[in-house]
């Protein structure tokens, strides 16, 4: 049973209540009923009826058949699963937060407003940027707004321009936000090196191009070397440079965007700024602008004033709102703890550690696998599966023989630029400990692949359930309980 | 130091020995050297953890957090009793700190969560399947005019109800600002503060593409969803409800009972604390025929190697990773955590204690309009509602109460100029008779106050 957890439709009684909640107080005055056309009629059939302890039980015992980043090193490239510090879950749980209404008057609300005002100045300081905007709910969001607001920037400079230049190793967000935005991908491809030459963005840009989205450092973990080349070629012609800021944990301290050429970028703060990863969410993706972009922001925009912070709609050429009210404020409560919790100092030594961790792990694996790209890397690093590919072994072999040694797997067949690749990224509160463990897993299956390959493709075998047969969920989706 | 990161001096200097550098700024050699120059950010020292959680302490008692003064605005953020097993078990960390389950055999548990919340979502909306959520009610029901245009393509104009929460409307625009083949246009409320299905009717062409309907909408009324339904299909176009409480549909018969093709909410009532507007959760359901036109992740049943049940992500040919630009949707990360909190409020609660708690809602809403309209404050709409209403009350009697710590609902001129002194009014379980009755006392007439006492 504890390794069989039903669904919780599946489990109760008819009659069984787990939290009663009385349908009237007493002497409560009789109230006209709703119209019938308008009452519901199915009595919500299909719905649970089950006891507290039937559903701390149930939810326990699926917490179980997850790893996460509180109980192994979950090297996933590109997410910067980093450890995120309890004491941050308290702060955003304090009533003046938890318990505060988003329509309360602006003076009833000055303690939130402050958080606001000190992330967006915190992220502006960290870019190097002019102002920032924290509504986006995550990383894809706040790329839409990024490009919404060079649309607009560029609809008022008289360019209908209809494309975006995106490197061949971008995420699949980009593209797809450019979509979403109506502009018309230019995928530039990245040099031998893992780069992207000034010299080829030069060459595809044009009057038609909006902007260029780059990713820094890039998708294979290397610092974009040529980037002022790359944004003074991109200005030149009238173009704004966006910057995905996903992998922003590796220049804090180092390089800050606004001194690069770029105009625009998003943070994803689950990612550098700790706040918790929740099974893929809530995230939080505020953008932050050079000065002539700031106007574009979505509305409200949080003002100062003699009787303190407020928010103003006032933003004539506002592309509008993104969500609603403000943004995923408990997440960026999180955020603004753990800068303020680091600091000036404590922000540069994040990324260096993770830095350095990084590259350790790339030291340590080198040789036994393979490096498609040699350039000197900084968070991440990216394998193949090219040495085990005579042994018949995949990428995913490899992911899923992981699991069995206690580890999550990193990103896999990503980016696509690397055929077969394994994304590590390690982060900086992992210990050299438990990153030799891991490299030790690492070598140990490289060898397995050798000897045992069969035992790498039936893997996982420790796992509570064996490898899942995705295209069967694909061909036939079921995506809902279906009845008793 | 932060005390998060873990490196000894023996550490650093062993990894430097073994990737064979001399020193950590060796690894950022490639960076050029002027930007490594003026990357200082300019920030505050760091603090220890007690100066962190003074400081927040601080901050957090800035805010009315419930304690203080009586709030009775909804708004598009509902307060509701939150069962501490719900916070309880979202703080279990195997939860927190995973990430979009891309290793199904050890994220079994995020999986079948979330397989339950899309039957719960599916099962409130009354449609055959949902998704694994998008950001909040207002950016699903973007998505969910994005989503109409893929299924008709070639039509063109979004019928908007203009008593759809602003927010809302406010949120589609965005969405379709960069998309030439798309046109919002919004239908006027009559004066029962319902859509006006009659206009609805008259503006419906060949063009239309979509209907959009809060249900309650803004004004807390509900609308005749089956009647809206029914004038899109008769259009050819798609009918698409955004309900921002949907502790409603407990009592109220669901969109897809109605005919709707698209549902969208905000799942906000179902566990989570308002905190200030976010995060909440947005949920999306729609017919089983448009399941591959459908936005965000989703997550469906399969069997492993030895034919056990199990979950996994699935249909992912229509997302960003795979399809890039020719993607349903850009979005990756969603609200995990959040529908989490749903599947485990909708669980404890459960089909009876959901129908209860809404009857609750109904009627403690219901006695407080009815105070109010005895009290000479009478409803400015009469539409039926269910825990929200809108009431004529002159601006100075709810300024005044304000300033006694009563905030008694949102003045609704904010957002609808036309709609001078009209206060929306929010109640909930989680008002007691108390703040019931200053709210009743001060917004009463003079008149009535007096007889009161």
């Amino acid at each position: 049973m504890l390794l069989d957890e039903l669904l919780i439709f599946e489990r109760g009684a008819p009659g069984r209540v787990g939290w009663p909640v009385a349908e009237s107080l007493a002497g409560e005055p009789a109230v006209p009923a709703l119209p019938p056309a308008l009452q519901r009629d199915d009595s919500l059939a299909g719905f649970p009826e089950v006891s507290e302890l039937e559903v701390v039980r149930h939810f326990v015992r699926l917490s179980q058949w997850n790893y996460s980043a509180a109980t192994t090193l979950y090297p996933l490239g590109s997410c910067t699963m980093k450890y995120n510090p309890v004491v941050n879950e308290a702060l955003a749980r304090l009533a003046g937060f938890a318990a505060l209404h988003p329509l309360v008057p602006d003076h009833l609300a000055q303690g939130a407003l402050e958080v606001v005002a000190g992330l967006e100045a915190a992220l502006a300081a960290a870019s190097g940027l002019d102002a920032v905007s924290l509504q986006p709910a995550a990383g894809a969001q706040g790329e839409l707004l990024g490009l919404l607001l060079v649309r607009a920037y560029q609809a008022d400079r008289g360019g209908a321009r209809r494309r975006v230049l995106i490197p061949s190793s971008a995420h699949g967000t980009n593209p797809a936000s450019a979509a979403l935005c109506g502009y018309q991908v230019a995928e530039v491809s990245v040099d031998g090196r893992g780069l992207l030459p000034a010299r080829a963005v030069a060459a595809a840009m044009d009057e038609s191009v909006a902007a260029l989205m780059v990713t820094n450092p890039n998708t294979l973990g290397l610092f974009e070397e040529e980037i002022e080349a790359v944004a003074a070629a991109v200005h030149a012609r009238g173009g704004l440079v966006y910057m995905d800021g996903a992998n922003f944990n590796a220049l804090m301290g180092v390089a800050r965007p606004g001194d690069m050429g770029v105009d625009v970028m998003q943070f994803n703060l689950h990612k550098t700024f700790s706040t918790p990863h929740g099974g893929g969410g809530p995230g939080a993706g505020p953008v932050a602008v050079r000065a002539p972009l700031a106007e574009y922001l979505p509305v409200p925009r949080l003002v100062r004033t003699e009787a303190g912070l407020a928010w103003s709609e006032e933003a004539p050429k506002s592309v509008g709102r993104m969500r609603s009210f403000y943004g995923n404020f408990g997440v960026l409560v999180r955020a603004f703890a753990y800068i303020a919790r680091l600091g000036a100092a404590g922000l540069p030594e994040v990324t260096r550690l993770a830095v350095l961790n990084a590259n350790y792990v790339r030291a340590r694996l080198r040789g036994t696998y393979h490096l498609p790209y040699d350039t000197p890397s900084l968070h991440e690093c990216v394998f193949s599966d090219r040495h085990l590919q005579d042994f018949g072994v995949s990428t995913l072999d490899v992911a899923k023989r992981l699991l069995d040694y206690g580890f999550y797997a990193p990103t896999i067949y990503f980016p696509l630029v690397v055929k077969g690749a394994l994304m590590i990224e390690p982060t900086e509160t992992e210990t050299k400990e438990t990153l030799d463990a891991f490299v030790d897993a690492l070598l140990a299956i490289a060898e397995e692949a050798r000897r045992d390959p069969a035992k790498l493709r039936n893997a996982p075998h420790r796992t509570r359930l064996a490898r899942l047969d995705e295209t069967r969920a694909a061909r036939r989706p079921v995506l809902r309980w279906q009845g008793r | 130091m932060s005390g998060y990161a873990p490196h000894t001096d023996g550490d650093i200097a062993a990894m430097l020995a073994a990737i064979g550098a001399s020193s950590i700024d060796d690894l950022f050699a490639h960076v050029p050297a002027g930007l490594r120059a003026r990357a200082a950010i300019d920030l505050p020292a760091g603090l220890t953890e007690p100066e962190l959680r003074a400081r927040f302490e601080a901050l957090a008692a800035r805010n009315a957090d419930g304690a203080g003064p009586a709030v009775f605005l909804g708004a598009g953020a509902y307060p509701h009793w939150v069962p501490t097993a719900v916070d309880q078990l979202l703080l279990r960390s195997e939860f927190l700190t995973a990430y979009t389950p891309y290793q199904p055999e050890v994220s079994q548990g995020t999986l079948q969560a979330t397989f339950e919340f899309q039957t719960f979502a599916a099962l409130v909306l009354g449609l055959e399947v949902a998704n694994a959520s998008l950001y909040d009610g207002a950016s699903a029901a973007a998505e969910a005019v994005l989503m109409a245009r893929r299924v008709l393509p070639g039509r063109r104009t979004v019928w908007v109800s203009s008593a759809l929460h602003p927010h809302y409307r406010a949120v589609i625009r965005t969405y379709v600002r960069g998309l030439s083949d798309v046109e919002v246009r919004e239908v006027p409320f009559a004066t029962d503060g319902r859509t006006d299905l009659g206009a609805l009717r008259a503006a419906l062409d060949p063009d239309a593409l979509a209907v959009v309907l809060g249900q309650p909408n803004v004004f807390g009324v509900l609308e005749d969803v089956a009647r809206a339904a029914e004038l899109a299909r008769a259009a050819g176009a798609l009918s698409i409800t955004a309900t921002a409480e949907p502790l409603a549909l407990a009592m109220v018969r669901p969109p897809g009972a109605c005919g709707v093709d698209i549902a969208v909410a905000e799942g906000q009532s179902f566990g989570l604390p308002v905190a200030y507007g976010g995060p909440g959760v947005g949920l999306f359901a729609t017919r089983e025929r448009y399941v591959r036109s459908m936005p965000g992740r989703v997550v469906g049943e399969t069997v492993d190697a030895h034919g056990r049940r199990g979950f996994v992500l699935t249909l992912a040919t229509r997302e960003q990773h795979i399809r890039r630009e020719r993607a349903t949707s850009n979005i990756c990360t969603n609200q995990g955590l959040c529908t989490l909190a749903v599947a485990i409020y909708l669980s404890l609660l459960g089909r009876q204690g959901l129908r209860a708690l809404a009857a609750r809602n109904y009627r403690a809403a219901h006695a407080v309009a009815g105070r109010l309209e005895a009290a000479g404050i009478p409803r400015r709409f009469g539409g039926p509602f269910f825990n929200e209403f809108v009431v004529q009350a002159p601006a100075a009697r709810w300024e005044a109460l304000a300033r006694e710590g009563v905030v008694a609902g949102f003045p609704l001129s904010r957002w609808y100029p036309a709609l001078e002194d009209a206060l929306l009014v929010c109640v909930t379980e989680t008002h007691g008779a108390r703040d019931i009755d200053r709210l009743v006392r001060g917004l009463a007439a003079p008149a009535a106050r007096a007889a009161s006492g």
